[in-house]
């Protein structure tokens, strides 16, 4: 069983992003870069699957410019088998971003995809569903527990207030959560050897999608900051403070 | 054209997050339909239809929706989808999961978590975990989006008369099988909708202290009770708990943030909230710049305290 991992080279989650100077963009020139948190999750539960013997090979993918090397050296290093990148100037939203991979799933025939639940740079959390739609697909997102048996997936998805279970028929989209599982580190030696590991490009052109955005970014703005309130001193005061200035009946 | 909300239930009660929807719905000035997929569904399709601001409900009912798959959601707002300019629901795990899957099949961009709905099919958003803003706007002729709830007031549940109609629910998905839904079961008021939430983080430092400290607090102030990503992770509390990016976003007019550092994504999750009070033993922790009253102590006084102090 092959198992196809989208991986998005994101702005590290440490990095409080600005925006440039006429307000256009967010400026991202120089700003320490990395994988997708939740793609690192992914990887890694492909990973285990391999390791259990229930999947074959793992390909990593990712869309846009040659600075996307990086996050696939990552995935290598990581353990995944291969690599492909999909390269674009353009800025990809996520339904141009699930018909590329519709295309890459066309040719490689994955019975899985893995993606993240959300890219932490646009939260839009929307690219797996889409995929799935565009394939007809069973999709199964916010996993948090994964577990193939007799080629059906057993998913256990995070929902608001609890949890919920679903079997899938492969070949399935799945979109992990943070808590599936704890990626592990890449030592120095997996990254040497991860140089030895094939990273095939392609163009976005070659996959004839359209790829134009339907969304246009009129532009950006820091949000307003909550007013700083005031330090209390005692327990006392705080109390007094909710009580007489908040109107919160305590 | 009309606008369509999905409603969002748990068979019995709709969850109020729909009332918000509902009124960020009348944006476009045009009648507003509330789709309700379910099975036996007469008891909430009277309640959907008193609400004030909804011209028609339109009842899906089928044995298989009774555990909604986000397939089956999909494929029934596709089948209707013709009659709406705009398919909206407010942002949720629910709408989350079947919304992208209907503007793909319907090759349209979606709009996720719209705080703002502004003319010209345009829309502000945040991106970066809440850090940017983004006025954004579609070119498509359909508009998909869900809604930031709290930036919206809840439409009244009585007055209305809407009209009810039911529609021919698509054959079942078959690829997907439902097979369990667990509800953390709690006396307290529900996280996503309750007056007073109490935070607690790593600092608690036991499941124990985490439940004898906060709990005690909560029970006197009607409050829920949240929990930061690292308290989740060291399993002081369950994952549904979880405030911020990746967990809940919660707006309460009281948000208590107990031993919580106050990294953004957590702050992502609670910053609407009308007060908030931050109790840290930490002068510098980036909590406090988003707290309206700061107190510098250590938890485990401070909130016993706090807790003996009320009535
Ligand atoms: C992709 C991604 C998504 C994430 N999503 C979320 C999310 O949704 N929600 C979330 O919360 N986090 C999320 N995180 C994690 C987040 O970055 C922080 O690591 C986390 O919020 C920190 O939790 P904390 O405040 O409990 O712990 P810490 O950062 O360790 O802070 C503990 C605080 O407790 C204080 N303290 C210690 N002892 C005491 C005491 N006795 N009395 C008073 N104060 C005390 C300390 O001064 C410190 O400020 C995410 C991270 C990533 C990478
Ligand atoms: N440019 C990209 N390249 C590869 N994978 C992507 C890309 N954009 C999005 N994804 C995948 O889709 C997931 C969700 O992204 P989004 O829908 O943008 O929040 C990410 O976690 C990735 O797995």
């Amino acid at each position: 069983m092959k198992i196809l991992v989208a991986v998005k080279r994101v702005v590290d989650y440490n990095v409080k992003v600005r925006i440039n100077a006429d307000a256009s963009d967010v400026a991202t020139d120089g700003v320490k870069m990395g994988i997708n948190p939740f793609d690192e999750n992914a990887i890694e539960a492909a990973l285990q699957l391999k390791e259990q013997g229930k999947a074959s090979e793992i390909i990593a993918v990712s869309l846009g410019t040659n600075a996307n090397q990086d996050v696939l050296r990552h995935a290598l290093a990581m353990g995944a088998d291969r690599a492909i990148l999909v390269e674009t100037d353009s800025k990809l939203q996520p339904l141009a971003v699930a018909k590329l991979l519709q295309a890459i799933v066309a040719q490689e025939q994955p019975s899985l995809i893995l993606l993240g639940k959300q890219a932490i740079d646009d939260d839009a959390g929307q690219t797996g569903q889409m995929l799935a739609a565009l394939l007809d697909y069973p999709q199964a997102t916010f996993a948090s527990h994964l577990q193939l048996e007799n080629n059906e997936l057993l998913v256990t998805r995070e929902v608001d207030g609890g949890t919920e279970t679903l079997a899938l028929n492969l070949p399935a989209v799945v979109t992990a959560d943070l808590r599936l599982n704890d990626p592990r580190f890449v030592k120095l030696p997996n990254l040497m050897m991860a140089r030895k590991k094939q990273i095939t490009t392609l163009n976005a052109a070659e996959l004839v999608v359209d790829t134009a955005s339907r969304l246009t970014l009129i532009k950006v703005a820091e949000p307003e900051a909550r007013k700083a309130g005031m330090m209390v001193t005692s327990v006392e005061q705080l109390l007094r403070q909710l009580r007489d200035h908040e109107g919160i009946n305590l | 054209m009309n606008v369509l909300v999905l409603a969002e239930h748990d068979g019995q009660h709709l969850n109020p997050i729909t009332l918000h929807a509902i009124t960020a719905a009348q944006f476009w000035q045009s009648p507003v339909h509330v789709l309700v997929a379910g099975n036996a569904l007469d008891s909430l399709v009277d309640s959907l239809s008193d609400i004030i601001g909804v011209a028609k409900v339109i009842k899906a009912e089928a044995s298989h929706l009774a555990t909604p798959l986000a397939e089956d959601i999909a494929n029934l707002i596709v089948s209707i989808s013709t009659d709406y300019q705009v398919i909206l629901a407010a942002h949720s795990s629910f709408s989350r999961n079947a919304l992208p899957r209907v503007a793909a099949l319907l090759d349209v961009a979606m709009i996720s978590d719209a705080l703002e709905i502004k003319a010209d099919q345009t829309y502000v958003r945040s991106i970066y975990a809440g850090n940017i803003l983004t006025h954004i706007q579609s070119q498509d002729t359909q508009q998909i989006l869900t809604v930031h709830s709290s930036h919206y007031i809840a439409a009244s549940t009585h007055g209305g008369k809407a009209q009810i109609s039911s529609a021919t629910v698509p054959a079942a998905f078959h690829k997907t099988r439902w097979i369990s839904t667990k509800h953390a079961q709690s006396d307290r008021p529900a996280l996503n909708s309750a007056k007073v939430v109490v935070s607690g983080g790593r600092s608690l430092g036991s499941a124990e202290n985490f439940e004898q400290i906060l709990s005690p607090l909560a029970s006197k102030l009607n409050a829920a009770i949240g929990a930061t990503r690292a308290a989740v992770d060291a399993g002081y509390a369950p994952n549904d708990f979880q405030v911020g990016q990746t967990g809940i976003v919660v707006a309460p007019e009281l948000y208590i943030a107990v031993g919580i550092s106050g990294a953004v994504q957590h702050t992502y999750g609670m910053k609407d909230s009308r007060i908030v009070v931050a109790i840290n033993q930490d002068p510098d922790a980036p909590i406090f710049q988003v707290a309206d009253y700061g107190l510098v102590a250590d938890l485990f006084t401070a909130i016993p305290a706090i807790t003996a102090a009320i009535q």
